[in-house]
């Protein structure tokens, strides 16, 4: 009993996580009026406040039930970041979900249970809890993929999402099978002394390989980002908001945690595998982006090819300063996406209809010039502009790549980094120097105009964020922690 | 020489009933034989002694898929003339792929050096007396018992999701309340009214 308990400890957000979806899932089922407001607001609140939970527990490593789930800082950082882009996704879509239907609870509630998929996701130990983890994650998305089911695209969108997402998940439950067959184990330390004691063995490779496409289809890198654009494009806004943020962030941790864990001795079999798929998404998600009409889907690619520069960071193995790169690079992205889409929800060309093309926001400097402000200052981040937040995530990346002897790579994602700044600053030179075309209106929401200010604050005063908050050391901490 | 018999009676149900699932003219037939072998196939895992296996393959398939597969056949409306002539055009593919699992399987009997050097799969746990059911039981529900409960929350997700997706909320639909109508009594469904003699004619009309 004692020894349940002991473990137990160390997994309270994740059980207070479990009970909150529980409570709330009662409370609406039961509550007839205005469930999905309480809900939503509710879930932001206890999600705002596991985050601060995770970055002010000691981090401590320990390894509980039975090995299968490691706690230690990074995890708790990755978990932190999680929980607080997860609980702001959740209030961009408190307006929209009143207005699409003031009975659905049941949206905050999948995102919780998603929420708790990924937690442990980052801090699965053996291969069987990792899979769960990601069935747990992924299952949420494909129905809020196609929440609004009433609309054609939206589930397309959703058919999609789930027959691929299955598609990868047998992927990588065959890889894994495979390593679990030829290495005799399913926890990460008993694999990676498995791999260590065996020569060469084709097997493990074959399922390495298995199990890095299944993760690479999570991220949406290269060769399997075909589902991306469209189910954006199809998902309603906030939903989208939502798969382009905490998921994107989970899947990259799980890649850190697999790749320099259990798989790390075949280093030469993973690192050409993922330098390819860096580089071909940052090629691939940068020029597709150009030719692009639809908003969501020009945010699509644009997150193709942020994943692609995210990745620089894990070359730097098997020195740990990438994955600190690579963790500060994702919360800038993370802040930018939230912004952007928290502009995107709030111009309505119809009531509680976002807008959908590019074209449509021309000229809305004159209307609304305080969006249109945040938004070019989003946009300027994401085409790493300084001193804006996204030129020191790019700066990070870079330097950690160049430390590693990667300059090919850099001069490379340099280049293609000035190709993205053009399909960026069109968005900005449409908002401010063309004529309107579509009737605009805004819509008065304190949770959109919160959320849009919070993610501004961040990324315009990143460099002085940067001084005075622990972001660098906590980082820096995770990256030993999981060297360790 | 008793499980011998059964044994060969098993597979000669099984061969029989996957050739009557090809070859019998009807839809509903085919999915009874497949059934059929489903069932027998269970045998064949209890003669080796697998028998969480067999109970496996009885309750999902049995239970579950072929039944599945039942309801989709009686709802869809098929015309078996059309159907039997895609399978000639998908013959060759299909005696293509039958060949190369036939000479896959038969190389791995042949082989049996294929198990030993580079190939070679470590096992973990010793065989004891105990059951395989009991073997099972014992690792879920203390070894595995978090998994087990994030099985428990899988499909909790999957449940929600499909209300989300199907339930549709509709005013003109009339709901049973079953506390209204436990809530009924004589005096509020019952009402005496007074009729008066010469009301009667009219009311008769």
């Amino acid at each position: 009993m004692n020894l349940i308990f002991e473990n137990i400890i160390f997994l309270s957000s994740e059980i207070i996580l479990i009970l909150t979806a529980l409570i709330l899932l009662m409370l609406g089922a039961f509550k007839k009026k205005n469930s999905a407001k309480i809900v939503i607001y509710f879930s932001f609140i206890i999600l705002i406040f596991l985050s601060f939970l995770e970055i002010l527990i000691p981090w401590n490593s320990v390894n509980i039930f039975n090995n299968s789930i490691t706690q230690n800082g990074f995890t708790r950082l990755v978990k932190a970041m999680i929980y607080f882009s997860s609980s702001f996704a959740i209030i961009l879509s408190a307006r929209w979900l009143i207005k699409y239907d003031d009975k659905a609870f049941e949206y905050p509630i999948l995102i919780l249970f998603s929420v708790l998929g990924m937690s442990l996701m980052v801090s699965a130990n053996d291969l069987i809890t990792l899979y769960l983890a990601i069935e747990l994650q992924s299952l949420p998305l494909y129905v809020l993929a196609s929440f609004k089911r009433d609309n054609a695209e939206s589930s397309e969108a959703g058919v999609k999402y789930f027959v691929l997402g299955a598609l990868s998940s047998s992927l990588f439950l065959f890889g894994s099978s495979l390593v679990y067959g030829f290495s005799g184990s399913i926890e990460f330390d008993g694999i990676y002394n498995n791999i260590q004691a065996l020569e060469t063995n084709t097997a493990i490779i074959i399922g390495l390989v298995f199990i890095l496409s299944g993760l690479i289809f999570k991220i949406s890198a290269v060769p399997f980002h075909m589902w991306t654009p469209d189910v954006y494009q199809g998902s309603a806004t906030p939903v989208t908001a939502f798969f382009a943020t905490a998921p994107k962030l989970t899947a990259l941790c799980m890649l850190i945690n697999i790749l320099y864990g259990p798989l790390s001795g075949m280093q030469e079999s993973w690192y050409q595998i993922v330098f390819f798929v860096s580089m071909a998404s940052i090629a691939l998600g940068t020029f597709s982006a150009i030719r692009q009409t639809n908003i969501k889907r020009l945010l699509a690619y644009s997150s193709i090819a942020h994943m692609g520069f995210a990745l620089i960071g894990l070359l730097s193995f098997p020195n740990f300063d990438g994955v600190q790169s690579l963790l500060i690079y994702m919360l800038i992205y993370l802040a930018t996406t939230l912004g952007v889409f928290s502009c995107i929800i709030s111009l309505e060309i119809s009531e509680g209809e976002s807008i959908n093309e590019i074209n449509d926001l021309s000229g809305i400097s004159k209307k609304f010039p305080f969006t249109a402000f945040t938004m070019a200052m989003f946009m300027f981040s994401y085409a790493g502009i300084p001193p804006l937040g996204g030129f020191f995530a790019k700066y990070f990346i870079f330097r950690s790549a160049i430390e590693s002897g990667l300059i090919f790579l850099s001069i490379f994602g340099l280049l293609l980094s000035v190709v993205g700044a053009f399909y960026y600053i069109r968005i900005i030179k449409l908002m401010y120097f063309d004529e309107p075309k579509t009737i605009i209106t805004k819509s008065l929401s304190k949770s959109l105009s919160f959320t849009n200010i919070v993610c501004i604050i961040f990324i315009v005063f990143f460099i002085f964020i940067i001084t005075i908050a622990p972001i660098t050391e906590l980082t820096k901490n995770a990256a030993i922690a999981l060297g360790n | 020489m008793f499980p011998a018999i059964l044994f060969y009676i098993f597979s000669a149900t099984i061969i029989f009933s996957a050739l009557m699932v090809i070859f019998s003219k009807d839809p509903i037939n085919s999915v009874l034989f497949l059934i059929f072998s489903f069932v027998n196939a269970a045998g064949i895992f209890l003669l080796a002694g697998a028998e969480f296996l067999a109970l496996i393959l009885v309750i999902v398939y049995v239970g579950a898929v072929a039944v599945l597969f039942l309801f989709v056949i009686m709802m869809l409306d098929f015309n078996i003339e059309n159907i039997k002539k895609e399978t000639k055009k998908f013959l060759p593919l299909g005696l293509f792929i039958g060949a190369i699992l036939f000479l896959e399987i038969s190389l791995m009997i042949y082989t049996p050096e294929i198990f030993s050097n580079e190939f070679k799969i470590i096992g973990k746990y010793q065989i004891s007396n105990l059951s395989n059911t009991e073997i099972l039981g014992n690792l879920i529900y203390t070894d595995y018992f978090l998994q087990f409960q994030l099985a428990g929350f899988i499909l909790l997700v999957a449940m929600i999701g499909a209300i989300v997706l199907t339930l549709r909320h509709r005013d003109y639909v009339r709901r049973q309340n079953i506390s209204n109508q436990i809530n009924r009594d004589s005096k509020a469904s019952i009402e005496l009214v007074d009729i008066k003699l010469s009301d009667r004619g009219k009311n008769d009309n």
